[in-house]
């Protein structure tokens, strides 16, 4: 019930900033509820349709084509692997590959139990300390597969 | 003390400085100005290098232990966090300035190096370790023995008009930019010279756009000038799609004034009163830093209402990419800021004459942009002086890979390819030798070494088949297997694909099949694949002229360059991979087949209890044994024997 009310509060407070039925505020509009509650809905698009007054089909499109837009939030630990050239050269996909067995989830998902997601990201810009990898944004350069265990390890511990 | 933040000091930089024609100070003022650079000090100085590139390094916790040690040892002290100044392999950078001394850069200061380096910095003694060089004062007493930063290899070579501040300033305060000459040639220019002029002075200096098309910039802002509108635009492309660079992020993290400052000239130059950067949307703090300096900017004036008094208005709007490749593009970036999908449409038009809602819109690359008050700072003559024939200034280049140095650069166009792969980069890691260099990110193309002679420039390049694009530079070495690479750049660029046009759309997840039939594991492959894979180097061909010549846009255009490339330069690479199902360089996992060398292994068993599909045999403290065809070479047994026992081929 309260998060209804958070999530109504939120969409009033864009429909006020960016005006009834100006496209251009589609992309920040989504943006922002991304950025607030981690996914998008149906309902949510139902409602930012209206207000643009767009088919809701064109915003579900436009939700659909940028990768930024998730329909299902991260999980509660969200880690992403650098597959950018210079990682993709230092080893990434086979760190990407121990991950994905180790969790038992593909890179793009969220475990069913909400608590890890994964995503390969482009360069980070520690190339040279590739592999890199960065846990809800904490970094961890010149990563192996065994230290990646341990680190994952504690986090399993640690979770609730 | 630089007082930052403080209007009067604001107030006398912009009257005194910002609003001074000729450069030359009173005392007074030139001693403030040196107080503002951190030249003349009264506490010393500590500056970290806090770009993206450093926080991966570690960097914020280097900021902790600064801290934890100034507190203990009641020292007093001005911390300064500024952007990355290139050398990324370096990170994190820790400078150090003590007053009347110069500037020193410790290189790889991580936090538990942090209180021995500060400890004999602040006793006057120099630490055995981590010492990058000294930065060149007039003035100030030299640290014995330390060879000056432009003396190394890594800078020698470098030519910085677009970075000269990065890594030097705080981009969080307007004061470090100003007290260096910024926003001077902003005020010059809405003061003196009308937009036409603008437009004439910037195609004189021969400025060609650096996201690699190379189109005369001052030439397309005089189209979008002469196109009759109520309203035009002006954006700024920092999206960066290149996946393994990034060049627009270190401007923007180090010097983003710079940017505005580019921005706000060109806008003027097109009559254009809303401006637009366009970047991407994980570039968390760049956006924060961006967004500060714009409110910065608008608090001075030099953004607004009525700029300098001259009835010139610009507002200019951070835009987030929402995470597509494709919307580099310009006319895919105009379709997403409209709020539709990022898709490109024909040209022409060009956006210049019709664009953003269907106004004249100029499109330039960030770097392009942060050229512009360089230029008009010193004239086209000056900028024309630098570079080749064809090719005037400098490009920044983000060099990745296997080099012993990555980071960013920037270098006089002219420069020879061989001279940043030997000089700057330092040459390959591990004293491997290098095998090619990729050139213009995803869609880029491979340069063997017999063509490194060849210089950076428009034309150069083209005459090898190359491009800079918007300056990724990826060393390879010897143990790069071009098929995987080329492989994962055709599966980023499928998925990016906006799927318009069809035979981008298409063409690529062919071409993409291909590439993995060739990397299949032999024991996955049904018939007719065996077949079809014996017809994919010539298909990969014809595919990729038709993907080339009938695409859309500049995406599946390019898409093809990296697989004809190297089947130009490592056919026979490929054909290793096709008939011998080999993959010299061990990187297709598929295709590896172990042995277990018997002089080395001593039979502990560890493999043997690991594999997952008991390939392996034998007793213990005996060799043991791997079955071939039971093997499905994940390398598990490669990767958990201790004894280097196993191998593969
Ligand atoms: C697939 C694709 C991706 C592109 N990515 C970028 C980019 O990341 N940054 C950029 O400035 N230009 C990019 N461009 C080029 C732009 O379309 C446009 O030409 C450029 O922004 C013009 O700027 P300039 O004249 O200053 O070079 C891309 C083009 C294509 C086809
Ligand atoms: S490619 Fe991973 S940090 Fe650059």
């Amino acid at each position: 019930m309260q998060q209804d009310d958070i999530m109504e509060q939120l969409l009033l407070d864009l429909f006020s900033k960016y005006p009834a039925g100006k496209k251009e505020g589609l992309i920040p509009i989504l943006q922002e509820i991304q950025e607030e509650k981690g996914s998008l809905t149906g309902e949510i698009l139902t409602a930012v349709a209206q207000h643009l007054e767009l088919p809701v089909n064109k915003v579900y499109g436009v939700a659909a084509f940028y990768n930024q837009f998730l329909f299902r939030p991260h999980g509660a630990f969200h880690i992403q692997v650098c597959d950018g050239t210079g990682c993709h050269l230092g080893g990434s996909v086979s760190l990407l590959t121990a991950v994905e067995k180790f969790l038992k989830i593909k890179a793009g998902n969220t475990s069913r139990d909400g608590q890890f997601s994964l995503e390969a990201v482009p360069c980070m810009g520690a190339c040279d300390q590739s592999p890199v990898i960065s846990i809800n944004g904490e970094r961890y350069p010149r990563i192996n597969e065994e230290e990646l265990r341990k680190i994952i390890g504690v986090i399993k511990e640690k979770k609730v | 003390m630089t007082g930052s933040g403080t209007p009067k000091l604001t107030e006398f930089l912009v009257e005194k400085v910002v609003k001074n024609y000729s450069g030359i100070y009173d005392k007074s003022t030139a001693e403030l100005l040196s107080r503002v650079r951190r030249e003349k000090l009264s506490q010393p100085a500590i500056f970290i290098g806090m770009g993206s590139c450093g926080i991966t390094a570690g960097a914020d916790k280097t900021l902790k232990a600064v801290e934890t040690y100034l507190t203990e040892n009641k020292i007093k002290a001005d911390i300064i966090k500024v952007g990355c100044m290139g050398l990324c392999s370096a990170e994190p950078l820790l400078d150090v300035q003590l007053p009347g001394k110069t500037r020193l850069s410790f290189a790889n200061a991580t936090a538990g190096k942090v209180d021995d380096l500060l400890n004999s910095v602040f006793h006057h003694t120099l630490p055995h370790d981590n010492i990058l060089g000294q930065y060149r004062f007039h003035g100030h007493e030299e640290w014995p023995g330390i060879t000056s930063l432009e003396e190394l290899p890594f800078f020698g070579l470098q030519y910085r008009m677009v970075l000269k501040n990065t890594g030097i300033i705080s981009p969080e305060d307007i004061h470090d930019y100003l007290a260096r000459g910024g926003y001077k040639s902003l005020f010059k220019t809405v003061l003196n010279y009308t937009p036409e002029k603008v437009c004439e002075i910037v195609e004189q200096s021969e400025l060609r756009g650096r996201a690699g098309g190379g189109y005369l910039t001052g030439r397309k802002w005089l189209v979008a000038l002469e196109t009759g509108s109520d309203q035009k635009y002006l954006i700024c492309n920092a999206d960066e799609s290149d996946p393994g660079a990034y060049m627009d992020r270190t401007l923007l993290e180090g010097d983003p004034h710079r940017v505005i400052e580019g921005i706000a000239i060109a806008a003027y130059a097109i009559g254009a009163k809303k401006a637009y950067i366009y970047l991407r949307s994980d570039y968390k703090r760049a956006i924060v830093i961006l967004r500060d300096a714009i409110r910065q900017a608008r608090e001075c004036g030099f953004l607004g209402e009525n700029i300098f008094g001259s009835g010139f208005n610009l507002t200019v709007q951070i835009s987030q990419g929402a995470g597509a490749f494709v919307c580099g593009e310009e006319t895919a970036l105009i379709a997403s800021l409209e709020g539709g999908r990022g898709i490109p449409r024909e040209k022409p038009p060009f956006p210049a004459e019709k664009g953003l809602l269907g106004r004249p819109t100029v499109v330039n690359n960030i770097e392009t942009l942060a050229n512009v008050p360089a230029i008009l700072e010193n004239g086209p003559a000056w900028f024309k002086a630098i570079g080749t024939k064809t090719s005037k200034g400098t490009k920044v280049i983000c060099i990745s890979g296997k080099g012993v140095r990555t980071g960013v650069v920037e270098v006089p166009m002219g420069t020879r390819l061989i001279d940043i792969v030997n000089t700057l980069a330092g040459g390959i890691k591990n004293g491997k030798q290098l095998k090619a260099v990729l050139l213009g990110g995803p869609s880029g193309v491979f340069v063997p070494p017999q063509d490194l002679e060849t210089e950076i420039g428009f034309d150069t390049l083209q005459e090898i088949g190359a491009g800079i694009g918007i300056g990724g530079m990826v060393l390879l070495d010897e143990e790069t297997c071009m098929v995987s690479l080329s492989k994962y750049f055709m599966e980023f660029l499928q998925k990016e694909s906006c799927g318009k046009c069809i035979p981008c759309r298409e063409g690529t997840k062919r071409m993409l099949e291909i590439l993995e039939g060739i990397t299949r594991r032999p024991r996955e492959e049904s018939s007719h694949e065996t077949l079809e894979r014996f017809k994919g180097v010539v298909q990969l061909e014809n595919l990729a002229e038709v993907i080339r010549d009938t695409s859309l846009c500049g995406l599946g255009q390019n898409a093809p360059g990296p697989v004809l490339s190297s089947l130009k330069w490592f056919r026979e690479e490929y054909e290793e991979h096709i008939f011998d199902r080999r993959c010299a360089a061990g990187v297709c996992h598929d295709l590896r087949t172990f042995f277990i060398d018997v002089d080395l292994c001593n039979g502990c068993n560890i493999c043997q209890r690991k594999c997952p599909e008991n390939a392996i045999i034998g007793t213990v403290k005996m060799p043991h044994f791997i079955i071939e065809n039971k093997c499905t070479g994940c390398g598990i047994c490669f990767d958990s024997c201790k004894f280097n026992a196993i191998y593969f081929k």
